[in-house]
């Protein structure tokens, strides 16, 4: 499991965490670069189906993240969302998906280094709970390698 | 109420009433099936067609599903669960409440067949029923059962089987109250490791054959277009791929999360016997906790994912 890189995918809010990825790189603050990020106008875009999708495709983890609660840029998007992230968490770990792979964060634009430390704390759960095999969709298997 | 006949004579007359008065142009109830174990919905439009509403334990789909596509008067003969069912299209605007005329029955609750051809080997020919009782006869016999022992599982633990405060008008006697669900067995299980808990739900959809009868059946989904026929993007694909199975029925109960009433309705429709409303059930005792949201109980309660607190919990967000 030594070399085994974890593939995260990130949804980030545009106007907060997305905004603090950015002062994290521009202050030259060191993160993994494991996540690829997905940005968003709001959490309260955030469709439950995007993070069941990531996972469908092979993603070992997800972290959504977005502004405090009360800074949302549309008022109450994230306060939405936060209920939705409630039943989905739940859901998700109640059908046995390990707990250290999905993530939610609420990090402002000015707060890198919480950024940065959020972003190791994902990288390295994730990693912990290894790669994704039980819920994926499983590569389609066409019987080329006996006919090869 | 004395018997069956009484009963099904009452909900005739409250029937051909409402047409009177016009307070419905149409009255949604059911009438007798054509084959043991069934029972039909039926739509009266005339006091002629009053005639042949009939209370049955057999009901499988939920009237309340029918409203949203109607677009005149409607009066619905209605269990406590299709009560229920009405108040969310209501409170989620999909039908007007002048438009409707809520006319309650006292339910004993819905018979399973399964359960009741499990405790019958014997070939049954003809089924009737009482008011607490199912009356079966074969080839020289006849056995009869009482209702409480065969339900459908949902309707073991309903917590509303008089919807005396939802209804408009109420027919029938009250039904004793029943424990509600307490979810033990959902909480047995969350404590087992990850492994065991997929294995689990991957196990209770494994005969799925994604025929979609549980959202047809399902009052909830009035979607103009589901997400599962979508194709740009496709979120599931048409192949019956297990993990897209899975995906189906998960966003299935997120759609249906605080707003499910426990009808039974897509459980009675599967062809495959699946528990659909393990699924639901996740997430009804989630709404529970958290926001203490019973779907249906009032006219005035909005849905707990269009609205929101700015003190929700919520302690796992780093």
């Amino acid at each position: 499991m030594s070399d085994f890189e974890p593939r995260i995918v990130a949804f980030f809010c545009n106007w907060c965490t997305y905004g603090a990825a950015d002062l994290a790189g521009v202050s030259r603050l060191d993160y993994p670069p494991n996540f690829r990020v997905v940005r968003l106008p709001c959490t309260g875009r955030l469709n439950p189906k995007y993070i069941i999708e990531a996972f469908k495709r092979g993603a070992d983890g997800v972290w959504v993240s977005g502004c405090h609660p009360g800074d949302c840029h549309y008022i109450a998007g994230n306060y939405h969302a936060r209920r939705k992230f409630v039943l989905l968490h739940h859901m998700i770990e109640a059908v046995g998906v390990e707990p250290g792979r999905l993530h939610f964060s609420w990090i402002s634009s000015a707060e890198a280094t919480k950024f940065q430390e959020v972003a190791r704390e994902v990288v390295e759960k994730v990693r912990a709970s290894g790669p994704n095999q039980s819920f994926r969709k499983a590569e389609l298997d066409l019987g080329l390698a006996e006919v090869a | 109420m004395t018997s069956l006949a009484d009963l099904n004579q009452n909900i005739q007359t409250a029937a051909r009433r409402a047409l009177a008065d016009g307070r419905a142009e149409v009255v949604f109830g059911y009438r007798q099936g054509t084959a043991p174990f069934t029972a039909a919905p039926h739509f009266a439009r005339t006091p002629e067609d009053c005639g042949q509403f009939v209370w049955t334990s057999f009901a499988r789909v939920n009237l309340a599903a029918y409203l949203p596509k109607y677009p005149g008067k409607v009066a619905l003969i209605a269990r406590g669960c299709e009560a229920r069912s009405a108040v969310g299209q209501v409170v989620e605007s999909q039908f007007p409440r002048e438009n409707l005329y809520v006319i309650g029955v006292g339910c004993q609750g819905m018979v399973d067949p399964e359960a009741v051809l499990a405790r019958e080997k014997r070939p049954i020919r003809e089924v009737t029923e009482d008011l607490t009782t199912i009356n079966l006869a074969g080839d020289g016999w006849t056995a009869s059962l009482p209702k409480a022992e065969v339900l459908r599982r949902n309707c073991k633990t309903c917590v509303c089987r008089t919807p005396k405060d939802l209804a408009d008008e109420m027919l029938g006697g009250d039904a004793p109250p029943l424990p509600a669900d307490d979810f033990a067995d959902l909480k047995a299980l969350a404590a087992k490791p990850p492994q065991e808990k997929m294995a689990y739900f991957k196990g209770l959809v494994k005969d799925c054959l994604r025929c979609y009868a549980c959202r047809q059946a399902c009052p909830l989904c009035y979607c103009p277009v589901c997400f599962v026929d979508e194709t740009r993007p496709q979120w599931l694909g048409k192949s019956n791929d297990a993990m897209d199975t899975f995906t189906f029925h998960l966003l299935r109960a997120f759609h249906c999360a605080g707003r499910c009433t426990s009808c039974g309705a897509c459980e009675a429709a599967c062809p495959m016997d699946i528990k659909l409303r393990e699924f639901n059930r996740l997430l009804e005792e989630e709404v529970q906790k958290d926001w203490q949201f019973v779907p249906g109980a009032s006219w005035d309660q909005k849905p707990p994912l269009t609205t929101y607190r700015p003190d929700d919990e919520a302690d796992f967000i780093k």
